[in-house]
């Protein structure tokens, strides 16, 4: 990166600037966010936006570094969540259990996303997508049909790890109890928290490694010419299958933090669609093609998830006399602007946030 | 490839269907519900090509899959409910007359919401985004999630009734086998719009100018034609024939709700892989194949059905990658 440090025009730089910037102190408020807010609502945000940008980042190995459209990465991420939940309620809780189970899950994710690249990765990026799509509404039925293990809609509900519980003091104070430390109490929510925030910034930076290595270099020629790579000699129908295997892997990795993080596992926590589409639209909101992109596109879209609609249940109050407006400002109806704003980005900024600030198109 | 090999890749292929149907019989058994069985699964072939042509003709001429073709079985569903309740008088008195020209009103409403919708999305959500099949797949998933979300707020979230006019209740006894009138009703209309689009295709000039755009798009445009004004025609029907097709499957569901766009979206992509991109034929092999093996395996092992057809496409892949039936020489 520092190599095209001054040739490159100042406003370009400054722009990679404020994107790093942005992204530091995303993880910074990140990393203190127990201390710096106090209240649950807000660290349940945090935790969130944590495992997102894993999620969000793998996500964007596959559709912005490759150029391959799947529709499937809740799937995987759901496959390492059912995973470390089906062991976590069976065998009560215990780390074994994540092990294992969150390893199955992973293993699970990895077979099916080579099964499905081998078969399906050779044909066209419109045919892939199809392809993905239909499998992650079988995996969608699956769990809810296969209510015998996975409780159906209901999801499962457990316990986490003995470490992870609120009862479990790390710290003793001088009054036997958990110790404060600049007012937060040190007792296993910390431990659950920075066990997701580590976790995510080991998976993150195990993303970053990638895409700058040479098998990075490979997946943006595959992106840019297929041909040409073919052509210089990489094996493309390999290098895209490995990167979606790779990208489910860290997927699983994903959902067994959320897992663990929330106690619960159901279809609308890990596998549903909306949830896919809120991957899609961060990493748009975001920019494909840049990892940092991730970090702010995942932060916008869970701030606005979580405050929008707080302000659109006013919206709609001050506009309740005019006939369709309040039913499409229903705080329910937020989709329905991020969709708009979601296609008005793809027209207008393809290179999404951090992409148009760095003034690197992803075409 | 040797002849036999060919002469059943040109015709067999379209007897896939009917083997399957042959094949069921023994391993349900009992005659009265195998025939029911099959019936059903025709006529929900027959919808599901209705809403699968029109995608699988748009690509193969234009390139262009669009994510949001589901959205216009939805609004086709639920304007069908919609007229049909408001034509409450017709659609439950005795008389034929009143009730067909119900169900016609309801029909052609959702047709024509198809032809206007289908030019609007055409024009602002498909046109700028040619040639780039990442924002393409983008961009229409934005519309068809705006567009589930404009349903939602103008029909709510809980399901909508949507009633079924005298004539097509009931059935019809044929010795033990009961057969429902809507399906056949179903089955016929899809037919008959097979049957349309391929007279269209290959026996009128546009028809002509349609296929010769698929097989070579820069040729037919080389000699003067105007590609993308046929294509604007194609997409708007392609549209209409989603939305009829959604209006038929509200009448045989009676109950819908804002996600059935979404549900019939993996089923329409199935059979549009199966069938192969861009193939009128081939569509209607597919849709009659997803269509069957549903409600066979439904009443076999009730817990595989969706998983059935996930099956039947990694099948058909393997054997062959790009469909039974591929116009697309792309």
């Amino acid at each position: 990166m520092g190599a095209n440090g001054p040739s490159l025009p100042d406003r370009a730089r400054n722009g990679r600037l404020a994107v790093y910037a942005i992204a530091a102190a995303i993880g910074l408020i990140l990393a203190f966010a127990p201390f710096l807010f106090g209240d649950v609502r807000s660290q349940q945000v945090a935790a969130r936006i944590c495992v997102f940008i894993v999620l969000v980042a793998s996500y964007d190995l596959l559709i912005g570094y490759t150029g391959i459209v799947s529709f499937a990465h809740t799937m995987f991420f759901g496959l390492g969540a059912y995973g470390a939940a089906i062991a976590l309620k069976q065998w009560g809780p215990g780390w074994s259990a994540v092990l294992v189970g969150g390893g199955a899950g992973i293993v699970a994710a990895a077979a099916l996303a080579a099964l499905i690249g081998v078969l399906s990765l050779r044909v066209k990026a419109i045919f892939f997508a199809m392809v993905t799509l239909a499998a992650a509404s079988v995996m969608l039925v699956l769990a809810s049909q296969l209510s015998a293990i996975t409780n159906g809609e209901d999801g499962l509900v457990y316990v986490a790890p003995k470490l992870l519980t609120p009862a479990t003091i790390l710290f003793t104070g001088a009054d036997g109890k958990a110790a404060k430390w600049f007012g937060v109490r040190m007792d296993g929510k910390i431990a659950a928290y920075y066990f997701v925030f580590l976790t995510c910034l080991v998976l993150f930076a195990a993303l970053y490694r990638i895409i700058r290595s040479p098998l990075g270099a490979v997946l943006e020629a595959v992106r840019e010419n297929e041909i040409r790579a073919e052509a210089i000699g990489y094996r493309v129908v390999a290098y895209r299958t490995a990167v979606f295997v790779i990208a489910a892997v860290i997927a699983a990795c994903a959902g067994v933090v959320w897992a663990v993080w929330l106690r619960y596992t159901g279809p609308e926590t890990t596998l549903s669609f909306a949830i896919m589409i809120d991957i899609l639209l961060m990493v748009v909101i975001g920019g494909m093609g840049t990892m940092t992109g991730a970090v702010i596109g995942v932060t916008v879209m869970s701030l606005a998830q979580f405050y929008l609609k707080d302000l659109m249940g006013a919206a709609a109050e001050a506009t309740a006399a005019i006939p369709v407006l309040p039913q499409l400002l229903n705080p329910d109806r937020w989709l329905f602007w991020l969709g708009i704003l979601f296609i008005l980005l793809v027209y207008f900024f393809p290179a999404g946030v951090a992409g148009t600030l760095m003034k690197k198109g992803t075409h | 490839m040797n002849a036999a090999g060919a002469l059943f890749s040109r015709f067999g292929i379209a007897f896939l269907p009917a083997i399957m149907v042959v094949a069921a019989l023994p391993l349900i058994g009992s005659f009265s519900s195998w025939a029911t069985l099959s019936i059903a699964g025709l006529a929900m072939g027959m919808m599901i090509f209705m809403m699968a042509s029109g995608l699988s003709l748009i690509f193969g001429l234009m390139d262009v899959l669009n994510f949001g073709h589901s959205a216009f079985v939805t609004f086709g569903a639920f304007i069908a409910a919609s007229t049909l309740a408001a034509l409450g008088g017709w659609v439950g008195a005795p008389s034929l007359t009143l009730n067909l020209m119900a169900l016609g009103a309801a029909i052609g409403a959702a047709a024509l919401f198809g032809l206007a919708a289908g030019y609007l999305f055409e024009r602002v959500i498909v046109r700028p985004v040619y040639r780039d099949h990442l924002r393409q797949i983008l961009i229409t998933m934005g519309a068809l999630i705006v567009a589930e979300q404009i349903v939602l707020a103008i029909w709510g979230g809980s399901p909508v009734a949507v009633p079924r006019p005298a004539l097509l209740t009931g059935s019809i006894i044929l010795g033990d086998v009961a057969i429902e009138i809507y399906r056949l009703f179903a089955f016929g209309l899809g037919l008959a719009a097979y049957v349309a689009l391929h007279l269209m295709l290959n026996r009128t000039r546009i028809g002509l100018l349609i296929r010769a755009g698929v097989e070579n798009r820069e040729m037919v445009e080389a000699l003067g034609y105007r590609v993308d004004r046929l294509f604007i025609a194609v997409f708007m029907a392609g549209s209409a024939l989603a939305a009829v097709g959604g209006a038929m499957w509200a009448g045989y569901q009676g109950l819908i709700s804002a996600t059935l766009g979404g549900e019939m979206l993996v089923l329409v992509f199935i059979v549009v892989i199966i069938g192969g991109l861009g193939s009128i034929q081939g569509s209607l092999v597919g849709a009659l194949m997803v269509g069957l093996l549903g409600n066979y395996v439904a009443f076999l092992f009730p817990k595989l059905s969706l998983a059935s057809n996930m099956l039947l496409m990694l099948a058909i892949l393997m054997w062959r990658p790009n469909g039974l039936l591929p116009a697309v020489k792309r």
